[in-house]
Formats: structure tokens, sequence, C-alpha cells
């Protein structure tokens, strides 16, 4: 049967070309493999291999022609001894491309905030740990639940964490599970993440977040990607987790937020807790969650005592926030060590008669709008706190769901207080002048009360 | 272990028969002479369709290649993992993968292997254990020694079969996975599949190492060169690695000299070799060419090739159909998977 050859593309883009030279003329016997011509386009010249196999039967656009438009026949193939056609076959129009324009997104809702906060549930008895030892507690509290979780990280095991986060945990687990790494960010977190992929469930330490950039492209394009490119076959349960964030004293490479970096990845969770009970619970659900999650501690509060639920089963869920404070005048929004700083400027307003209403996000992807909104709706007001830096970081974001969900209800125009626009100082002082205190909050809402 | 290169035509005089490693049986040449058509067949479909617009940003096709990965998997068995990089398409029909789904999905039509949202670099199968289809240079191999570290903590004999063109072998988590998968002697065979151009670059203008098989050297991995034209090199070689891991001794690394007929992606003139080399190497190193020969030798008539011939086309034809007549993903598809339970 004759064969029509189609004037092909060489990029998505080419809409037509000139059909530069016949390497076959008719009659020629031609092999799958075969260059039969070659054409041009004002970037770049292709040969064209002949697919099929048989007999030149015709050339239908002579060489040198300018123009042709893609798809059109230029040849037809016919079996040896097999009559030629005149003219190509009826079926050979040109195929339908199937770059057609994006149907219109209308039908495609963005997902709306859930409107509903619901109360926290009561876990009774606390005692006071550290952030430190409620990190351990949850690890080691998974590590025991389930067989597939595992640790690895600079200095995890033998050394007992950079930070001694993972204290005890190599004694208690063995080093099958508890992993010390080479320093090797990008292979160590490509092999936790490939490991994840079987459905195994690695917590990936990295010894600070700043060394996460190392592996970042393991942490957006396999991680975060794989579940969403297979097709819904390949989830990768796995959890980065580290201190993020200004420590003290440590230079530019060391004091930053990656906070808004990883929650503009869709794909990802992340998670930035506050106190040991956030920790402890947020933790737990990030290791048990089947999705990678970026979990993003901080050094300064490692040390810092919190009241943590001891019931054993206590966990928390992703995605919601804490209010933490409530208040009628004006919502403050914060996440990680800003949330302190928020509530000692709290304490400092109700000192003028200005009553705050704090809430620590605890989650900043997926992001609590819902109790951001119903909180705005009541204050009017909305002052945001990060130490990472201001332009495109998280307070921008909160901003905005604000202005999409509650214009109405603004009675002021939101203000964002965040770590100034500048690598971090070294210099105590300026290091000091660089990151959020409580009298700046304190600024901000007596500007918009 | 033979010391040919693909432009070379010599051979090395240790067995009889020509040839210094256990040979294929003739039904083993056989599976694997199909095995290799279809890959041919289907890519140079691929390559037509991308032509006619239907498939559309990258196609990396696979042809010239098509001994190491069938070669590779005649040596495997089932529970190996296999991961690549977006040359890809190779690596999933030899893996068992519906040739329609892959179709389907090149051209991005909901009944593609990723439904769609993969396209030509991105397919994945948990059942056939193939963990993709990777963009980013290098990336597989770290995730391919996760792969073997995932089998090695579950305490299997499973091994990873992780491959990289020669471009990435300079890419540094390649190194770091070189010294990871040595420190914890992971079962992975590092399969390193030279084709002589990192997209335009060849590796003399890349690479200032020309023996890559010697590469992990430094970790005390070992190495081979392999002519990745032969198939039955190609598989003599993967049986000594394969079973190298599987004895709990650590990675292994296999240099596969091979060649890509076809540009780097379906958009590249190939302006960087001459149209003599590709020829020189297609007259006479093809792999297809060389089963062919070697049954014909065996006494395998022209009838039962035209046999597999037709076979292959069949299933090659049915696979573009299905990929013109699908339908392209419903839009609701578009916030489904990025979360799983959400």
């Amino acid at each position: 049967m004759a064969i029509d050859i189609l004037m092909p593309a060489l990029s998505p883009t080419m809409t037509e070309g000139k059909l530069a030279k016949w390497n076959k003329k008719e009659g020629d016997t031609v092999s799958s493999g075969d260059v039969i011509a070659e054409i041009e386009t004002d970037k770049a010249t292709m040969e064209v291999e002949a697919v099929d196999e048989g007999v030149l039967g015709k050339i239908l656009v002579p060489e040198g022609s300018e123009g042709v438009a893609v798809n059109t026949p230029i040849a037809i193939l016919v079996e040896q001894g097999e009559a030629v056609p005149d003219a190509p076959s009826a079926g050979s129009a040109p195929v339908t491309s199937s770059r057609e324009e994006p149907k219109a997104a209308a039908s495609v809702a963005v997902p709306a905030p859930t409107p509903v906060s619901e109360p926290e549930k009561d876990w009774g008895e606390t005692s006071e740990i550290t952030v430190r030892e409620a990190l351990r507690d949850a690890m080691a509290a998974e590590l025991r639940r389930d067989p597939d979780v595992f640790l690895l990280g600079e200095e995890v095991a033998q050394y007992q964490g950079a930070y001694k986060v993972s204290q005890g945990l190599l004694e208690e687990f063995g080093e099958k599970r508890v992993i010390d790494m080479p320093i090797t960010e990008h292979g160590f977190a490509g092999m936790a993440t490939g490991a994840a992929m079987t459905g195994l469930k690695p917590i990936v330490e990295f010894m600070t977040m700043n060394f996460s950039l190392q592996a970042i492209d393991h942490i957006i394009n396999s991680a975060a990607k794989t579940h969403y490119m297979s097709g819904g076959q390949i989830s990768c349960p796995i959890v980065f987790r580290g201190p993020n964030g200004a420590a003290a004293r440590v230079g530019a490479q060391h004091s930053q937020c990656f906070g808004s970096w990883y929650a503009h990845v869709p794909g990802l969770k992340v998670v930035a807790p506050w106190s040991a009970a956030d920790a402890k619970g947020l933790l737990r659900a990030a290791i048990r969650d089947p999705n990678p999650v970026v979990f993003l501690e901080n050094e300064i509060l490692y040390g810092q005592k919190f009241a943590c639920p001891v019931d054993e089963d206590f966990i928390l869920p992703i995605g919601k926030a804490k209010v933490e404070r409530q208040g009628k005048d004006v919502t403050i929004v914060a996440f990680s060590i800003s949330v302190g700083t928020a509530l000692a400027a709290a304490e400092l307003l109700a000192e003028k008669g200005i009553d705050a209403e704090v809430i620590n996000l605890r989650t900043l992807r997926p992001l609590d709008t819902a109790t951001i909104v119903e909180s705005v709706k009541k204050t009017s007001r909305l002052v945001t706190v990060e130490e990472g830096w201001p332009y495109a970081g998280i307070g921008a974001e909160v901003a905005m769901q604000v202005i999409e969900h509650a214009f109405d209800w603004l009675d002021a125009p939101p203000v964002r207080v965040a770590g100034l626009d500048v690598p971090m100082p070294f210099a105590a002082n300026l290091e000091k002048l660089a990151l959020p205190q409580p009298d700046w909050v304190v600024d901000a809402v007596t500007k918009i009360v | 272990m033979t010391e040919t290169n693909i432009s070379g035509q010599s051979r090395p005089d240790g067995a009889a028969d020509g040839r210094n490693h256990p040979g294929l049986t003739t039904d083993q040449l056989k599976q694997a002479y199909y095995d290799m058509l279809l890959i041919r067949r289907f890519e140079e479909k691929a390559g037509q369709l991308y032509g006619m617009g239907l498939i559309g940003g990258f196609c990396h096709l696979y042809i010239g290649q098509e001994a190491v990965v069938v070669g590779v998997q005649m040596a495997q068995k089932p529970g190996d993992k296999v991961i690549t990089s977006y040359r890809d398409h190779g690596q999933m029909l030899a893996a068992g993968m519906d040739p329609r789904g892959v179709m389907a999905e090149l051209t991005g039509r909901a009944t593609g292997l990723s439904h769609g949202k993969g396209g030509s670099m991105h397919m994945f199968s948990r059942e056939k254990n193939f963990y993709g289809g990777h963009g980013i240079v290098g990336a597989q191999v770290s995730l391919g020694i996760g792969l073997a570290f995932a089998n090695k903590y579950r305490g299997t004999d499973e091994v990873s079969l992780t491959y990289y063109g020669e471009g990435a072998s300079n890419q540094g988590q390649v190194y770091e996975s070189f010294n990871l998968a040595a420190l914890h002697k992971l079962p992975c065979v590092f399969i390193l599949e030279n084709n002589r151009y990192g997209m335009g670059t060849s590796v003399e203008r890349a690479s200032a190492s020309k023996e890559l098989w010697r590469n992990g050297e430094p970790w005390g991995i070992p190495g081979k060169q392999v002519d990745g034209m032969d198939v039955e090199a190609v598989n003599a070689a993967a049986q000594e690695a394969v079973a190298h891991c599987r004895a709990g001794k650590g990675p292994y690394l296999l240099e596969m000299s091979t060649y890509r007929y076809r540009g780097h992606s379906m958009s590249d003139p190939a302006k960087y070799r001459q149209r003599t080399e590709v020829d020189e190497i297609r007259q006479h190193r093809d792999p297809i060419d060389h089963v062919r020969n070697l049954l014909r030798t065996a006494g395998v008539e022209d009838a039962e090739f035209k046999k597999v011939e037709d076979k292959v086309k069949e299933i090659v034809a049915e696979a573009t159909e299905f990929a013109k007549t699908s339908p392209e993903p419903d839009p609701s598809e578009l916030f489904t998977d990025v979360l799983v339970g959400e």
C-alpha cells in the first residue's frame, strides 16, 4: 500500500520550512533509516529519515521549495512493483496537531480554603520539655512504631546529632536505622529520595537547612514532583528536617529562612514548629505523612522549654494553625521563632490597651487560610512577622490570602514585619538590627490600630 | 573483557567463535532480536509522530542503543529495580511496560502511563519495578543508589540497575553516589551508556577521564568496558555485575560503548558529527543486524524474521492508533496526584 511521506517538524514551534534537497530520486529503493531529504528552517537543518521501506514512487514537492507546511505530503512511498498513485491518498490529510490551545481554565477552580477552624483536641497532662527533646521523642516514637522509618544525616548517629537532636537514637535503634552520612548532601538526599520511592520512610537531617541548597534539586525535582509525574503511581514519604533561619553570630551563609522557598512548591508540605508541642506533634505527623515534608526547625528554640502533652499518642495535624493568644484589635500571624516575638509584642501592646490575637501558623504549606481569615474578620487588621526576608516572603503570601478572602473586612492595609533585606551580618549589634524585635511589631501594630 | 570499541572492527580472539564471553542460546537470541526490534520500530514511529506534531516537547530516542538495555534486562530477575534518564523509552519497553501506554504518554493522552502528566521523560511502573524517567542529568544516579539502599535495608538480594549517559558521568552527584554506594556496599550496577555525545559535545571534549569504566576506581568499584552494540557481550557483563551485587560485594560499573543514531532530541540537527560516522556504525556495527546475523548462522530463515517484523509492526501500529485516538486528560486531572490522599 502506498504511504505518504509528510513534511516533518524540527521543533514544536515549526509550522513550515524549506525542502532543501532530495537525497533519493523517484524509483530509488528506500530502507528504514535512510536519509531521503534535507529540510531547513531559519534555525536549523535536519535530515529526513525514512521510517518505512519501499520505493520512492513520486516526489510531490521538488527540492528548493520554500514555505512547505508541516504535514504536507512531500512524496509517496510504494511497495516494490506497486503502481504509483498520482496524488496523496485520501487518508493523508495533514494530521491534526495535538497542540491545541489549552482549554479555558474556567472549569478548573483553584481549591478554596476550608472555611471552618475546629478547636484543638485537649491532650490532657503535660510536662515541661525542650524543643530538642520533643524532636528526639517524636523520632524515637515513630522509629518504634514503624520499621520502615530510619534517620540519616551528618553526625546523627555516633556524634548524637550536631545539635544533639538525635541523642540516644543510635543506642536504641542501631546503625541500620540511625545512619551517619558523609558530607555529601546532594548524594544522600537523592539516595533517601530513591529509597522513599520504594515505600521506605526516611528522615533526612540536614545539619542546617542552609546545606539543603546542595540537595534542593532532589527535594523539588525528585521528591515533590514524582507523584504527579507518575500519575499517582510513585509516592515519596520522606521528611527533610533541620535547623532553619538565623542562629546566632554565624554569618550570612548560615543564617537564612527557607520558609518561602519550599512553601512555593506544589507537591511539598512545609512545617515550621515553634513550641515543644508543635515540634513533637508535627514531626510525628510529618513522618507518617505519605508526602514529602520539609520540616523547618530553629536552633535558638532547641533549648527552650514548653509544656508538651505526655500522652503516648500525641500528634498534631499538618495544615492547622493555632491561635496562641485570643484578641480582638489586630491579628498577628507568625511562625517558628517569630511566634515568640509576636507574643512578646502582644504583651507590650496589652500595656497600651491593644488586644492582639496571635496566630502560630505551624504549617506554611498547606497554609491554614481559614484560621487567618476568621481572625481577620474579627480584628480587621493584619500584621505578619517572620525572620526571613520580606520580599516574596511568607508575609506577602499571608497578606495576599487575606486580601483575596477578607478584603472587605480590612480596616487598614496589612503590614509585614520581617528580617531586613540584607545578607545576615556577623557583628552582634548589626545582627540584632537585622532581625525582627518585639518593638518592631508594636510599631507596626500601632500604625494601623 | 573485550577491548573492542564500537568504531573498531577488531574482535578479541579468546573464544572459538571469536568472542570471549559466554554466548546466548538461539532461543535467547530470538527473544533479544524481538525485544530490540520492538524498541527500534517503536522509536522510529515516535520520531515520525513527533514530526507530525503528535508528540510535543522533548523526545529522546534510543535508536542504536537497543543492545544495552535488552542485554542487561536478560540478566535481571523479578524484583530488580531499574532507573534511568530521560532517554527512557527503551528501558520501559524492555521492562515489559505496555507499548500502548508508553506511546499514549508520548502524545499526552489520558491513557498514558502517567495519565498524560509525565510525558516522554517521566514514566514509571511500580509493577514492573521501573522508577523513571528523570529529566535532570545525573539525578537518577543518586536516586538509583537509593533503590539499592532500599533493597539492602529490606534484606533482599535484589539489585538496582542505574543507567546514565557519559554526559551525566561528569556530574558531582555521580561521584557522591559512588562514594555512598561503595561505603555502604549497596547492590547497585551503574550502567554508563557511553553513546559518545552529551547533547552536542563529544565525550573527548567533555571528559578528562578517557577510560570511563575506571571512574569508580578511587572508591574500589570494579568496572568494565563493554561492547554495547553486542547484546551477548552486554548480557555476559551484566550477569557478572549483577552476581557481584547479589553476593553483597557492593556496586559495579559497566561502561557500555554504544552509539545513538539520532540527534540528542528531536530538535537536534546533529551538525557536530559527520553523517559518514553514523552510516559507518549503522552499516557495520548495528546491534540488531548483529543479532540477525547470529541467528542466520544458527539456521533461522527469512520467513521467521518476517514474522517477527510483522508482529512488531502490528504492536507499534496498535500503540500508535491507541495513542492517536485516546482522549486528552480531563481538565479535572490538573489537580489530582499533587499530594497523596488529597
